[in-house]
């Protein structure tokens, strides 16, 4: 641990009745990293999200956001310290318009008096307009998210995620279900990302990965496998065995 | 294009408004004193449905135990009104306290001495109630059905109290107010129910912009996400046991009001406004309404209540039938009710089933693929 991490997770242990979804994870990230987890169904990649975000708290483990602890947090606080998550499949608000998803994300203080009594800051129409622009939805600012196509809600809950200035972007699986050109975008979008914000990615496609060009961790049965660049991934013995299976099997 | 985002004219709004405070005005001359005040009960009653559409239609928590602070606040109100009452009953107290041989005013009917008082009670005491309770089950993470039925057990926790408390509140028999005096004059009489009529289509209207003013904008927004996708908003950085607690509250204390301007034209208040029917009751007349839409809580709530004294009327027996039925209809062909009908694309579909308007063009192909990739 040093002072330039953002984060470390250290021996997280999760156990969901007696089945360990995480086990003795460790995990260090940098400010303004972008980082690639990538692993095969169950190995815990989701849950590893969970566990930063406060939805599951670890049996054993601490988790260090900027310094502090933030186990036992609720999820709203960690939100509010600077932990913005992008959901799997799109969770945007399908029967809010456009707008008003990106309004629930700028809007701070996130308070009920600051909802009901004050308009929203100017400056914070000018990010709408901004990420409006850059996930290339002015036209559709006043449809309803629930119209919107696969990829654009996928885009619009990016957006909803860099709206919300977190220090820590997760996202997962960005780009399920998008087509190649989409899925290229992402990736430059996410690498323009790092550097200001930290961002973590959790995707199974290989291509977008190594599109990245990040370090990946490689997470099986809810350890960490290996670190590294994607080509000294590609070529780690354990890594093949995990994804390829043993060949004496 | 719906209804909802039509932008009517200025002066077309303004003619129905100027219309339907005329015939706010004229409606104790045009209806017989009879009707008017069952149209008074029923308006007061479309408060309470309001209260059920901010929580249940926006918010997504359904809760069966509204009855609670309904009667709540008709209780304050018949205490109010029982005890200034009171000067030529034995030991200036209430008549009933005679009958159980209680010769001293308990302790918490002593503020509602105060008129003051009482106005602030009617309302802020159901709210509070019912911020409690909504803090107590939200704070839990208690959603859903489960939520719905730890309401119904509030209710009928409250019910049970309210009946066997005869020394403190006259028990299962309540309190009446019809023959009560308030400036002089007798509640029950025609020309305080007229008045009473014209505060009740008053507060109706008051409680509606209130609604509309709670729903619009961010807050409101907040409280659909909360229906529609709850860890979502918390993982955003709201805290939705406060906003939930709010609304709850809100719906209390419009419940509260909405109890105690029945209270006052239907003559009693008693335990029977905690029945566990009468609650379903509300969700009803909001399910049927549109949830979601407000007005439709309100237009709900009156034309359901008119219906049922007229069917009552004619076929006593009968209503409880018709209204399983409504209720039946409307959850399986207008399941966003009869105005969330109207405001989408309801009567459009309508008429293009008889031919009578042509169908949107659309691209076939690439409806079925959005909905394929939706469906992951």
């Amino acid at each position: 641990m040093n002072n330039k991490d953002l984060l470390n997770l250290i021996d997280i242990t999760v156990s969901f009745e007696g089945f360990l979804a995480l086990n003795k994870l460790n995990l260090n990230l940098k400010k303004g990293e972008l980082r690639a987890v990538i692993g095969p169904n169950g190995a815990g990649k989701t849950t590893f999200l969970d566990v930063i975000t406060g939805k599951v708290k670890p049996s054993i483990g601490e988790v260090i956001f900027k310094g502090k602890s933030i186990v036992g947090q609720k999820e709203h606080k960690i939100a509010r310290l600077g932990v913005g998550r992008k959901f799997q499949s799109p969770r945007i608000f399908e029967n809010l318009t456009v707008k008003e998803n990106l309004e629930i994300s700028v809007t701070t203080p996130k308070s009920p008096i600051n909802l009901i009594n004050k308009s929203i800051k100017a400056e914070q129409l000018d990010e709408i307009e901004r990420l409006l622009k850059i996930i290339n939805l002015t036209q559709k600012v006043n449809s309803k998210a629930g119209s919107l196509s696969h990829g654009q809600k996928q885009w619009l809950e990016i957006a909803m995620l860099v709206g919300q200035k977190p220090d820590l972007m997760l996202v997962d699986e960005p780009v399920a279900g998008l087509t190649d050109e989409e899925t290229d975008l992402t990736a430059d979008l996410l690498k323009s990302l790092s550097g200001e914000n930290t961002v973590v990615v959790i995707d199974h496609d290989m291509e977008f990965i190594r599109r990245l060009d990040s370090n990946v961790s490689v997470l099986n049965q809810g350890t960490v496998l290996c670190e590294g660049t994607m080509e000294s991934i590609q070529k780690d013995q354990k890594v093949i065995e995990v994804y390829l299976g043993r060949p004496e099997d | 294009m719906s209804l909802s985002k039509i932008k009517f004219d200025k002066k077309i709004v303004l003619s129905f408004w100027i219309i339907l405070i005329a015939l706010i005005i004229a409606a104790p001359t045009l209806l017989p004193v009879f009707r008017l005040n069952l149209l008074g009960r029923y308006l007061s009653l479309s408060i309470v449905a309001l209260g059920v559409d901010l929580i249940w239609g926006y918010t997504g928590l359904l809760s069966l135990g509204q009855g609670i602070f309904f009667a709540l606040g008709g209780y304050c109100a018949a205490m109010y009104l029982q005890i200034t009452s009171s000067s030529e009953f034995p030991n200036n107290i209430p008549e009933f306290f005679a009958l159980y041989g209680v010769e001293k005013l308990p302790f918490f009917w002593e503020p509602f001495r105060s008129p003051i008082f009482t106005f602030f009670a009617i309302w802020i005491i159901p709210a509070l109630v019912a911020g409690l309770i909504g803090f107590l089950v939200f704070r839990n993470r208690i959603k859903g059905v489960y939520f719905s039925i730890l309401t119904q057990a509030s209710l009928l926790v409250f019910f049970n109290f309210f009946n066997g408390q005869q020394k403190l509140i006259n028990g299962t028999n309540g309190l009446k107010t019809d023959v009560t005096q308030l400036f002089g004059q007798m509640v029950g009489s025609a020309s305080m129910q007229r008045i009473f009529f014209w505060i009740t289509a008053i507060l109706v209207i008051t409680a509606w912009f209130f609604a509309k003013w709670v729903v619009k904008g961010r807050f409101g927004n907040i409280l659909i996400g909360i229906r529609d996708d709850e860890p979502r908003v918390r993982f955003t950085g709201y805290n939705p046991v406060i906003f939930k607690t709010i609304i709850f509250s809100i719906a209390g204390g419009l419940a509260g009001i909405s109890g105690a301007l029945y209270t006052v034209q239907s003559g009693i208040v008693s335990p029977q406004f905690m029945t566990v029917p009468f609650s379903i009751e509300m969700v009803i007349w909001v399910a049927v309404g549109g949830r979601g839409t407000l007005l439709g809580a309100i237009l709900g709530a009156v034309f359901i209540n008119y219906a049922k004294s007229l069917v009552s009327e004619a076929l006593p027996a009968s209503w409880m039938f018709i209204q399983g039925g409504l209720f039946i209809l409307v959850v399986t062909a207008l399941p966003e009710g009869v105005l969330g009908w109207v405001q989408g694309d309801g009567p459009r579909n309508l008429l293009q089933r008889f031919g009578l308007k042509r169908k949107i063009e659309t691209y076939p192909s690439l409806e079925v693929n959005n909905k394929e990739e939706n469906n992951e």
